[in-house]
Formats: structure tokens, sequence, C-alpha cells
């Protein structure tokens, strides 16, 4: 079966065009780095995504977050959950973690920002 | 028991609350919305009108002309924005005939300072006026004012002389009783000796709560652009075109703000709460404002709406103690009134005086202390400013320079801006061109702190259930 | 404090602060960043999305994480800046100088000056005003960029039933950022036949969440008095006219503009400074530089850019370009070109090259006006052919970017085109 699809790596957006058969990506073309390929494979198969939200802070107002890696798109909801029904502690720097093990998916979720107490 | 209730909080309101707190009255101003300002006095042209419009007899001719008597000097007394800018109305007729019509009536009012000129003295003035112009006729007393400051300069005036305001209390109904009137609004009754009905759009439903006798007033929608502040002004005077049987015309004119207006459209309509703005209007008020002049920058419109006049039946004002007594109607206040309303407050109070007597108060304070408008000022005024509170060194509205110090002022004060639409009136901040893009956030934090709520409950305008004033 | 600098540098967003490091590494220490936000980053610190830093940092980042290394480097390197400091006028001097006034709480209100300025004042949103839509005016019509400052910075719920008007990346960014944040957006609306963000974000943002984007669709009307209750979305024509008929009523408490952004020239048209009307900023040459001697201009500020990471690219050369200004003066001699947009470009940056003050790597940078596949973009001098590269495909959405090296253009007396030639397939 032939999937077209646009690679999301990278702002280029290369159109791609796979051919699966049986459960598995046999080809891939339209792509420009090697990276589209792999993306193609993962995206017709188990589809990742990295998160981004915010989770709210010790002071009152929200730092940003994201998941240290990719996680199952299926797992969005979820994770946006955890991430919501947590609080950061102030201060925070960029890079802590600020929930481990985010729903269940073995990925952990950190900050995208530095902020103090005050 | 008061002396005095009035309804609705416009301009014709608050000068009327102005004007009566000079005497020893108990006197109380109810609205339903959340702030004074709120109807056909945010919406509008903006022009104090020389008086040359309305015919020799009536009240809008008389009211007219002293209301842009008494403009400057309220206007310095309570610090709200007046240019005189003059105003052109234009003849596209080789029969000029009409202006000189125009000029006579305005003449038989009393208006000082007109003449007519021929098209080309009228583009030496304003060389963006177009070549179809025959002639004009120049106003010299005709000026732009800033409605919301002048409305909100009378209310705080009247609020330290004395008299209350009861907000976000609708009038639901009102009983006549042997001293008086029982005024029920949605937050609670109130007993006065006297009502006078200033409800704009809806003096005509307020009256038949009281009288028998047919009142009908017609909200008469108009529609307008505003353009973004220029540094070179297009026109700096007010331009109207002389009324044709085709209509009464679009005006193209600065604001005290240094923004350009082009307006209004006159539809009448039925729904006294459609400020809806439509393709057609707009359509129709770029069509005819290109009539007047030329390079309107119209493709820099900032916000386009819609106001409502509230027109009466008898062209004229109607501005009378109604068939039940100690009840005074000031209804059909369609343009001039803006003008008119310090004159309107004065011949209101005269009314009044004729069945309470009035007595003047030796305390009465005819100052009032402005915000700050920072734009305006001097680096030299600026840096002092700064030195003496460091609020006003933190610009919140960018594109009208506005400073966190002016908006806490405009929350603080008595009878201050709750709303994001309250602050924008009393300060100006978000009125530019990116139309509170960058400010609304900050200007929602400050407010939420006053108030003492969520950042995402402060409203562009309307009240929230906890808050009661 | 000190009064008179080398270089200031209004704006602290990732121009202002890539232009800043451009200009110390290239040997100027007197150097003052002066920003109208309480902190460095401009609006990369509610950008909290990734796809931040491809090239730059070869990694994905979020926009705090872009705005927080670059902050950092420029603490590193101990470059003075002033926050919460709006400037209101830059004026050039007759000695050359310009002076740039300000007012900050620290400060007051006082007027600095500086050798050379660098503009870095970044891009506003097309509020509803400017688009005409009629209607009401109801609570519950906001830019796409203020509700995300309202969410991501404030933290405050912005509404439950959400349209979106305009399909430019912040659009579709704020799509899902609302979907994550508990709310239905019913619809995205673009006027054009062609979506104005990147395709990435149409699949990431709209796709995955099951939103609809329809194309050549706009409101027509706007519902409600107090708060939004509803708009009308319409179908137009190849005009951009509204077909009557073809209107669907939307209800929703959230309309989102996301229509286009405008660079904040403001002070660059008080400085003199001559604006080219495509893109809305001012005219540069190959060092970056106005028409006034000694102000500099990058990032959004001199056009809007797709990315953030072209955006520290081009800001370092103005930063570097300023400082040797500074030591040496504009560079005198040599051969000044037109650069013009031929057929298929909108603009280009710079619009003239000196011949004399070429680097060893220049870029020209540009949209297209539409979609185009397999065409080729060209450049010439006249006669002679510069440059020829073959392309897939070219979308208005993208800022390309041709770098060409010195040889390629220190020999040239024509002015330069740009254009797409379109290929028989």
């Amino acid at each position: 079966m032939t999937h077209e699809l646009i690679c999301i790596n990278c702002p280029m957006g290369c159109a791609l065009t796979a051919q699966v058969e049986g459960g598995k990506v046999i080809s891939v073309s339209g792509n420009t780095c090697p990276r589209g390929e792999q993306y193609a494979k993962t995206e017709l198969t188990a589809p990742v995504r990295t998160v981004t939200t915010t989770m709210i802070t010790s002071g009152g107002k929200p730092v940003p977050v994201k998941t240290k890696e990719p996680i199952p798109k299926e797992k969005i909801f979820d994770v946006v959950a955890a991430i919501k029904a947590s609080t950061a502690p102030l201060p925070v720097k960029m890079g802590d973690v600020v929930l481990s093990d985010a729903a269940g998916t073995g990925v952990d979720i950190v900050s995208a920002r530095s902020l103090n107490n005050a | 028991m008061m002396d005095i209730v009035i309804i609705g909080a416009g301009a014709v309101g608050c000068a009327a609350a102005m004007e009566l707190s000079k005497y020893k009255l108990s006197v109380c101003v109810v609205d339903k919305e959340s702030d004074v300002c709120e109807g056909t006095t945010k919406a509008n042209s903006a022009i104090a009108h020389a008086g040359f419009d309305a015919e020799p007899g009536t009240l809008k001719a008389k009211l007219n002309v002293r209301g842009s008597e008494m403009m400057e000097g309220l206007s310095q007394k309570l610090q709200f924005a007046f240019i005189r800018n003059e105003a052109m109305v234009l003849c596209f007729d080789k029969d000029t005939s009409g202006l000189e019509v125009l000029k006579q009536r305005g003449e038989k009012n009393g208006v000082k300072g007109l003449s007519i000129i021929s098209g080309d003295e009228a583009r030496a003035l304003e060389p963006n006026l177009t070549d179809e112009v025959q002639a004009a006729l120049l106003a010299k007393t005709s000026a732009i004012v800033c409605p919301f400051e002048m409305t909100l300069a009378f209310a705080e005036n009247a609020l330290e002389n004395g008299v209350q305001f009861r907000l976000s209390a609708e009038v639901t109904g009102i009983d006549k009783t042997d001293k008086g009137f029982i005024v029920k609004t949605s937050r609670g009754e109130i007993e006065a000796k006297a009502v006078i009905n200033a409800a704009g759009v809806y003096a005509d439903k307020i009256h038949s709560m009281v009288s028998g006798t047919p009142l009908k007033i017609t909200p008469r929608k108009g529609e307008y652009m505003l353009m973004d502040k220029e540094t070179v002004p297009t026109v700096s005077r007010t331009i109207f075109q002389l009324p044709t049987k085709m209509g009464k015309g679009i005006l193209v004119s600065p604001t005290v703000h240094g923004n350009l207006i082009a307006g209004p459209t006159a539809v009448d309509i039925d729904d006294k709460e459609n400020t809806a703005t439509t393709s057609e209007g707009l359509n129709e008020v770029r069509a005819k404002g290109s009539l007047s002049v030329k390079n309107v920058p119209w493709g820099k419109v900032i916000t386009s709406f819609t106001g409502l006049r509230a027109v009466g039946d008898s062209g004229d004002f109607i501005i009378e103690e109604s068939d039940v007594p100690c009840f005074f109607d000031a209804a059909g206040i369609e343009s001039p009134g803006l003008t008119s309303a310090p004159a309107i407050g004065e011949y209101l109070a005269e009314l009044v005086g004729k069945r309470i007597p009035l007595e003047k108060k030796a305390d009465y304070k005819d100052t009032r202390e402005g915000i700050v408008h920072f734009a305006m000022l001097s680096n030299k005024q600026r840096d002092e400013l700064i030195k003496k509170d460091p609020a006003y060194g933190k610009i919140v509205c960018r594109c009208c320079t506005v400073t966190e110090g002016e908006i806490l002022d405009a929350i603080n004060r008595p009878l201050g801006a709750t709303t994001l639409d309250g602050v924008k009136r009393r300060t100006g901040a978000g009125m530019g061109r990116c139309q509170a893009g960058f400010c609304s956030p900050t200007t929602m934090e400050l407010i939420a702190k006053k108030l003492g709520i969520k950042t995402e409950q402060v409203l562009k305008k309307g009240i929230y259930e906890s808050e009661v004033r | 404090m000190k009064n008179e600098y080398g270089i200031i540098i209004i704006g602290g967003g990732p121009a202002g602060m890539a232009a800043a490091i451009g200009a110390k590494e290239a040997g100027e220490d007197d150097i003052l960043i002066l920003e109208r936000d309480s902190v460095l980053g401009g609006i990369l610190n509610q950008c909290i999305h990734n796809g931040f830093g491809l090239h730059t940092f070869n990694e994905e980042l979020t926009g705090p994480e872009y705005a927080e290394r670059f902050a950092d480097k420029v603490r590193e390197l101990g470059i003075p800046f002033e926050l919460d400091t709006m400037v209101l006028d830059v004026s050039p001097m007759e000695d050359g100088r310009k002076a740039v006034s300000l007012i900050s709480a620290k400060r007051g209100a006082v007027t600095l000056t500086a050798k050379a300025v660098i503009l870095a004042m970044g891009c506003r949103e097309r509020p509803r005003g400017a688009l005409n839509i009629p209607g009401s005016r109801p609570q519950g019509v906001y830019t796409a960029g203020t509700a995300q400052k309202l969410i991501n910075l404030e933290g405050a719920h912005v509404g439950k039933e959400v349209v979106i008007l305009g399909s430019g990346d912040i659009g579709l960014i704020m799509a899902r950022r609302m979907t994550l944040e508990g709310a239905h957006v019913a619809a995205v609306a673009e006027l054009m036949p062609y979506s104005s963000g990147l395709k990435r974000n149409i699949v990431q943002c709209l796709d995955d969440y099951g939103i609809p984007l329809l194309l050549s669709h706009t409101v027509v009307d706007i519902k409600g008095k107090d708060k939004l209750e509803g708009v009308y979305i319409a179908e137009v024509d190849e005009k951009r006219t509204p077909i009557p008929g073809s209107e669907v009523y939307y209800p929703c408490d959230t309309l989102l503009l996301s229509c286009g952004l405008i660079p904040e020239n403001e002070l660059t048209v008080g400085a003199g400074v001559e604006i080219d009307p495509r893109t809305n900023g001012a005219y540069v040459s190959e060092s970056l530089e106005t028409n006034v001697e000694g102000v500099f201009s990058c990032g959004n500020v001199l056009h809007v850019h797709d990315l953030v990471d072209f955006v520290s690219e081009e800001s370092k050369r103005a930063g570097a370009n300023a400082a040797r200004y500074v030591k040496q003066g504009r560079k005198a001699g040599g051969s000044t070109v037109n650069v013009s947009a031929g057929n298929g470009v909108r603009y280009t940056v710079p619009s003239k090259i000196n011949t004399n003050a070429l680097e060893e790597l220049n870029h020209i940078r540009f949209r297209v006006t539409g979609v185009y596949t397999n065409v080729s973009i060209v450049i010439t001098s006249g006669d002679k052919e510069i440059l020829r590269r073959k392309s897939r495909i070219l979308v208005p959405s993208e800022m390309l970017d041709i770098i060409l090296k010195r040889d390629k253009l220190a020999d040239i007396t024509d002015d330069l085109k740009v254009y797409i030639e379109e290929v028989e397939s």
C-alpha cells in the first residue's frame, strides 16, 4: 500500500511517499535526508511526538515544559493530563526534571525555562 | 429618600449630575452598564459642533451653541482633551446656495466665525481636499473633543461633589408615589423626589414606565472607521459634506488623539443593542469619505465600530418635564448631543429648579484632576514624574505610550476602570495600531490584582458576578 | 550612569541578542541592549512549542530554551542590557551619532547617544480592525499571539470552543495549544488557497488532532454583544470575495486571528529610514545598513522571517557590520548595484549591494509570490547569469536564502535581478 505523508522533522516539510507491506515500510522516497526515511518508518508503524505545554509552578505562574524525548502519539493527552496534575517547585532551571515517567511512558518532563522565585 | 435619580450615565446624565452637584441636593446616577460612557456617548464622531446645523429656535440650536461656548472652559477646569480645530462643510455642486443657507442659519443661531470660501481657498487650507470641491463653509468655532474623557470628567466631578453612582443597575420599573418615585433597579430600589430620564436609546422605555403619553426613540446606526495615528495629518480640520437629497454625508476628521476618523452612516434600526458593523456600511464610509478627501489612508484602518444615535420623533431634543410632575425627560439626544451635553445639564437643572428649590453649595469644587497623559508631556515633565513614581517609567501600551502609572491611576481612582474597555477609555491604552494585542495581558493583570480576581476573569466590558460597586 | 555608547541595540529578542553577540565577537565592547519587556528573549518566551534551533544548535529546542541559550551567551560575554526600557525616538545628530530617547523607571526620560544603532524591534500581529471583518465587537476575539501570551505566560484559560482565522504559523500552533488546554477547535479558515504556515505545522497541529483547514474561506460576520457567540465562515472566490450563500455558522466563544505580521517600524520611520512597502521593513544594503548611515536593521523588523535561526544568523551579521562601521566607517568605492525582484519574487533583502563591502559569503533573502513547482531560481546581473538553482517546490510561507560567494559578485556592475523561471515539464 502507498502512503503519502509530510515529514515533520524540520521545517522543510518534505513530501514523502512510502510503500507499506505487511505492517512494514519497504521503501520511502521524496526525502532529502535520512531522517525523512526514519520518520516515514516510525510515523507509519509507531508515531511519536514531542509534547510541549506549561506546568503550574509553586509561584502561581506557569513554566514551559516538554517531554525529554518524543512519546507515542496516542499518549499525548495522558501526558498533558499528568503535567497539568503536577506543580513545579520554584526556582527551576532549564533542563530540570519536573515530572518523571509521565503517564507511564518512561519519558521525563523537563522545564524549558529557568524561573526564579520572584 | 434622594432628591433626584438620573437614569443613564452617558454624557447627558453625567452633565446633569455635575450641574446638580452644585446645589444642596442628594443625587444618584444609575446605569445598567458597569461603567459610565457605555452607550451612545462612547461611539460617535467626537465633534464639538459650531451650531449651524440646527433650525433656529429649536432646543438643538440653542443648546448646541451654548454647549460649544461652555466646552473650552470646562475642558481646562476638568482636564479633558478639547481642540478647536475648525471645520469645513464642502459643496461639490456649482450651485453653492446650500452653503449660504447654512451660514445664515448658523448666524441666526449665534454662531461666530462663519465664512464661505472657494474650492481653491479650501484646498490651500487643506491640501488633501479633492478637486471636486467647489466651495466650503469654514467654521472657526468647531472643535474636536474626547467624549470618554469629557463624560468621565463630568462623572468624577459630580462624584467628588457628592453625587452617588449605582452602576450595573438596570432600571426594571418606576412607581409613582405620593412623595415622588420608587426607581426599581436590578440592584435595589431608590426613592426620589424627581427623576431625570437620560437613558439614550432606552429613553422611550424608561418614559413609558411612568407616563402614558407616547415617546418613541429610534436607534440610528452610524458606522465609523478609525485610522492609525498620523505624523502628517491628512486633514487638520473636520471635513463635513453639505447635506443633499442623497443624505447627510460622511465626515472625515482628526481626533484629539491624532488618529483620523471617517463616518458615520445613517440607518434606522429596531434593535437597541445592534452595534455590529457591516461590509455595506464600511464600504459606504470609504466611498463617500473619498469624495471629500484624497489620500485617506484606508489601508491603515485600525478599527471600525458602530454607534447608535437616539433619534426622537420631533426632530428636536425632547427635554422637558413630562406629563407626570417631577419626571423629566432628556430624550432624543442625537447630534449635536455631545456638544450640547453641558448645556443640557444646565437646562435640566433649570427645569428641576421649578419643582425643587436650588440652593448653591458653598464648597462646590469646579475642578478635577485628570489622569496624566504621559505621551503629551515634555521629556522634562516625564523625567520628573518618573522620579516621583517609577510606575510612570514603565510603558504598557507601546502604540500610544501609556504607562503603568496611568493605568494604575485609572483603576484606583474613584469610579475607576474595572474592564479593559474602561482602562482604554480613561488612558488610551489599547487604542492604537495593535489594538491592545500587546498591552491587554498586562492591563488585565493590573485589573485582576486590584479586583482580587484571576487574570482570565477580567472582561473587555461588563461585570463579574462577585463585583459590586 | 553612562550615556554614550558605541552601539545601541533596540530590542532584546532573538534579533537584538544575536546582533549584540555578533558585534561583541567582531571586537566592539561598548554595546547596550535596550529591551521593553522585563526579560530578554522577546516573543520566544511565549513560543513554548519546539522546532527552534535546528540550524543554530543542531537540535530541536522550544522558544524559551532558544532564548535562554542566547541570553546566557549575552551574560557570559558581559554585554550590558537594560530591561523595562522603552525607546521613543531615534534621530541622527549633526556629528553623525544617533540620539536615542528612552523611558525607564531606572533612568527616567533620557537621551543616550550611539555611533551606530541596530534596530531589532521585531513585529506585531495584524489586528481585527485592519482586517475589516464586519460584525459586533465582543469579548473573545484575540490575535493568536495575545492568546498565546495569556495562556503560556499568564496561565489564563482563554476559551472552550474556538475558531481560528488565518493559517499563519502562530494560528496553527495555537490550534494545537488550545486543544491541549482542553478546548475544541472547530476550524481554521484561510482566505488564500494555500496556507501561510509551515507544512510541518499543518501536520502536527491540525492533522494530528483532526482540526479541519478550510482553504479559500474567511470569517464574514461576528456575533455576540458582550461575549462572542459565533462566527459565520464563507467560501471565497478567486478574487477573495465571499460567495453569497456559502456562509456556515460556527458557534464559538473564542476567535483567534492569525492574519499576518507587521514589522514594528515606527521608530525606524521617525529616524528618517526609507521603508520598503513590500516588506514594511527598511531598505537595506548588503551590510544590513539602512539609508541612514550607521543605522542597521535585522530580524523581523526588517522582514518577517519563517525561522528564528535565520533571524539569529542575519542579526549576527548586522552586529558585526555595525562593529565594523564604528571602527572604520562606511566602506567607500566599489560599485553599488540594485537588487530587484523579478517574476515570482515578492521582495529581496538586501535591495542593493556595494561590491566593496562584500563578505566571503553573501546572502540574498526573498519570498515567492505564490506556490511554484519544478522551477528554477535565477539571479542575473545584466546579461550575466550569476545563479540558477532548480527547486521542486517553492511556497510563500518559506523565506528563501541564497548564499553567494564573494567572487560571484565582486566584478558586477549591472543591477541584480532575482526571479523564478517556470520550466516546461
